[in-house]
């Protein structure tokens, strides 16, 4: 009598069985991956936690201090200059850098011929390594045999310092900068722009809006969400410019080009003051943090007025 | 809108006439008429801006010819009066390059192999299987796109320090085994998969391993493509973390050992660019080989 009572018995094992099977398969597929990179990110997240209470030198453990390192910093000159030059680096290059890739892109776009070549063009300084690249540009912004120097004074005009001069050695890393990251921005760009459909650009055009209308009222609300997206990783890699500083100018000329990552390598692997280099790091993820989340925010509701 | 209305002729025109007019707008359009055999005008901004982003990369080859004396000339030679190698063989006799090229080839090649295996493993997991804890691994695994390396990097010194990794290529290797990035790589591309493949391969008894071996990952070898491709230009360009965690120059990486060309006081710059071709050539030629499915892979992971 039991038999045909069980058949719900029977398939509901059947389902835990496949439940359970699946439940270990995943995580066997899932686990090595889940492990490594919570692993290397949420243990050293907490143990720099720790770190940034402590006086530790990088080696020795080092000393309970309360939030004594969260008090220095705050009077810190060196921590202001590189946080002033960070802003810097970003209000210089992130506007023209998200412009100009769209301007390009929209070239791009017009059904032009070569745009395989243009966009290889454009992408070998984005894949090429920072540090050659910033050797490079070392080179060819040297003040004594650089080629630009050169050139300024073939046509007459006086030669500069430029990495050596503290008043321009950022700008020049934001020009290096914005050579570097442009091709990426013009193909993410590019990509959104295709993604327009033909019949709205038609019947934009039957209605008879102009090429800016088109532009205002068409292109730029449908790459709002990329921009948006440019905008944030241009944020999260500007808080993490290290490459291109140290190949060039370390930082210097008179902490002119000090910026956070730099500051805070110097910290922990230069002076040995890790417990203090991790407060720094701390303060800086969050205040990277509320710049990413004040960029999603300021785009969801753009996104909802619209 | 208003095209449906202007397809109806005036009055008093002839409707074949009209028709006749409609198909040449109509095939005008599509050919692009014969504006379409002038130069676009596009040109005139694309090609000069095309070439200044290539130019530092010529000028790069073109000093790694030089000598430094002919560097060093006020006004600079622009072009090498003979292809003099003296950079290239000082780098690659005077210098350990072999072998930071060597372990910058290990590390690259380890990464690519291990991210293939694991991010795609993950990925699929993620896109099909319904375990336990599932979706918040696959939440956390994203967030920690959003913890900057600078904050991980001092305690995982002390960590690999502790394990005795420090100075060795596992420390440049172990962080490489996965990323976040390629598992939700290969979880948009295996989300998009058809399932009816592998539930014929269920149904015909295989187990999940056998299907994701044999019937999904041999389909899944363009998106495997694109994360070998872009897991090699991350691994080959890193700087920061072989920057600390290697001390011994026959251990350096490329990037690492380029650095070290820098001089206090004097800069051989025929050795540095030498070095710097050396050290590019290989990124870029993985990169013209597989550019499409780089390019794919970056737009597809925005997009999402």
């Amino acid at each position: 009598m039991a038999t045909t009572l069980d058949e719900a018995t029977i398939a509901r094992d059947a389902n835990r069985r496949i439940r359970r099977s699946d439940n270990i398969t995943g995580w066997a597929f899932a686990g090595p991956s889940v492990i490594i990179v919570l692993g290397l990110s949420f243990i050293p997240m907490i143990w720099a936690a720790y770190l940034s209470l402590t006086d530790s030198n990088l080696v020795s453990r080092g000393h309970f201090i309360g939030f004594a390192n969260y008090a220095a910093l705050a009077k810190d000159p060196l921590l202001r200059q590189a946080f002033t030059n960070t802003l810097l680096l970003a209000l210089m290059y992130l506007p023209v850098g998200l412009a100009a890739g769209l301007g390009v892109a929209i070239l791009l776009n017009q059904k032009i011929r070569l745009i395989g070549f243009y966009r290889t063009c454009f992408l070998v300084p984005f894949v090429a390594s920072a540090a050659a690249e910033g050797l490079l540009f070392a080179f060819i912004f040297d003040s004594d045999f650089g080629i630009v120097n050169a050139g300024l004074q073939a046509v007459g005009l006086p030669r500069q310092g430029f990495l050596q001069n503290p008043s321009q050695a950022l700008a020049v890393l934001a020009v290096v900068y914005f050579w570097t990251q442009f091709g990426f921005n013009i193909v993410i760009y590019l990509a959104a722009l295709q993604d327009i459909p033909q019949e709205v650009a038609e019947a934009a055009a039957i209605d008879g809006a102009g090429k800016w209308a088109k532009f205002w009222h068409v292109t730029l609300p449908t790459v709002r969400p990329v921009t948006i997206f440019l905008l944030v990783w241009g944020l999260i890699d500007v808080f993490q410019f290290f490459d291109l500083v140290y190949t060039t100018t370390k930082g210097g000329p008179l902490n002119s080009t000090l910026t956070l990552v730099y500051y805070i390598w110097q910290l922990a692997f230069n002076y040995f003051t890790a417990g203090y280099g991790a407060a720094v790091a701390y303060v800086l993820f969050f205040t990277s943090l509320i710049a990413i989340v004040a960029a999603l925010a300021y785009g969801r509701r753009r996104r909802i007025t619209l | 809108m208003t095209g449906q209305q202007t397809l109806q002729p005036a009055p008093g025109v002839d409707p074949a006439l009209h028709r006749a007019r409609i198909e040449e707008a109509e095939r005008r359009m599509r050919r692009g008429g014969w504006r379409r055999h002038l130069p676009q005008r596009g040109h005139l901004l694309l090609l000069p801006l095309s070439i200044i982003m290539v130019l530092p990369f010529v000028w790069m080859l073109l000093t790694s010819f030089m000598t430094d004396t002919e560097i060093n000339r006020l006004p600079p030679t622009l072009w090498p009066h003979h292809l003099y190698t003296a950079g290239y063989s000082t780098v690659l006799a005077s210098s350990d390059f072999p072998y930071w090229f060597l372990n910058s080839l290990i590390v690259s090649g380890a990464a690519v192999i291990a991210q293939l295996v694991l991010c795609s493993l993950a990925g699929y997991a993620f896109a099909r299987i319904q375990f336990r804890g599932s979706t918040v691994m696959l939440i956390l695994l994203l967030a920690t796109a959003l913890i900057p390396i600078q904050l991980t990097v001092i305690p995982t010194f002390e960590i690999f320090h502790l394990l005795g990794l420090i100075n060795t290529l596992g420390a440049l290797i172990l962080p490489q085994l996965t990323s976040a990035l390629g598992i939700y790589l290969m979880y948009s591309f295996f989300q998009s998969f058809p399932r009816e493949l592998e539930e014929a391969g269920r149904i015909d008894g295989c187990s999940r391993f056998q299907v994701f071996w044999k019937i999904v990952l041999p389909l899944a070898k363009p998106a495997l493509a694109a994360l070998g491709i872009i897991t090699f230009i991350y691994a080959w360009n890193d700087l920061f973390w072989p920057l600390i965690a290697i001390t011994s120059s026959r251990t350096f990486t490329v990037q690492v050992g380029l650095t070290t060309f820098q001089g206090e006081h004097v800069t051989h710059w025929s050795q540095i660019m030498a070095g710097t071709v050396l050290t590019t050539v290989p990124v870029l030629l993985v990169f013209l080989i597989g550019q499409r499915r780089f390019v794919q892979a970056i737009t597809g992971a925005v997009k999402g």
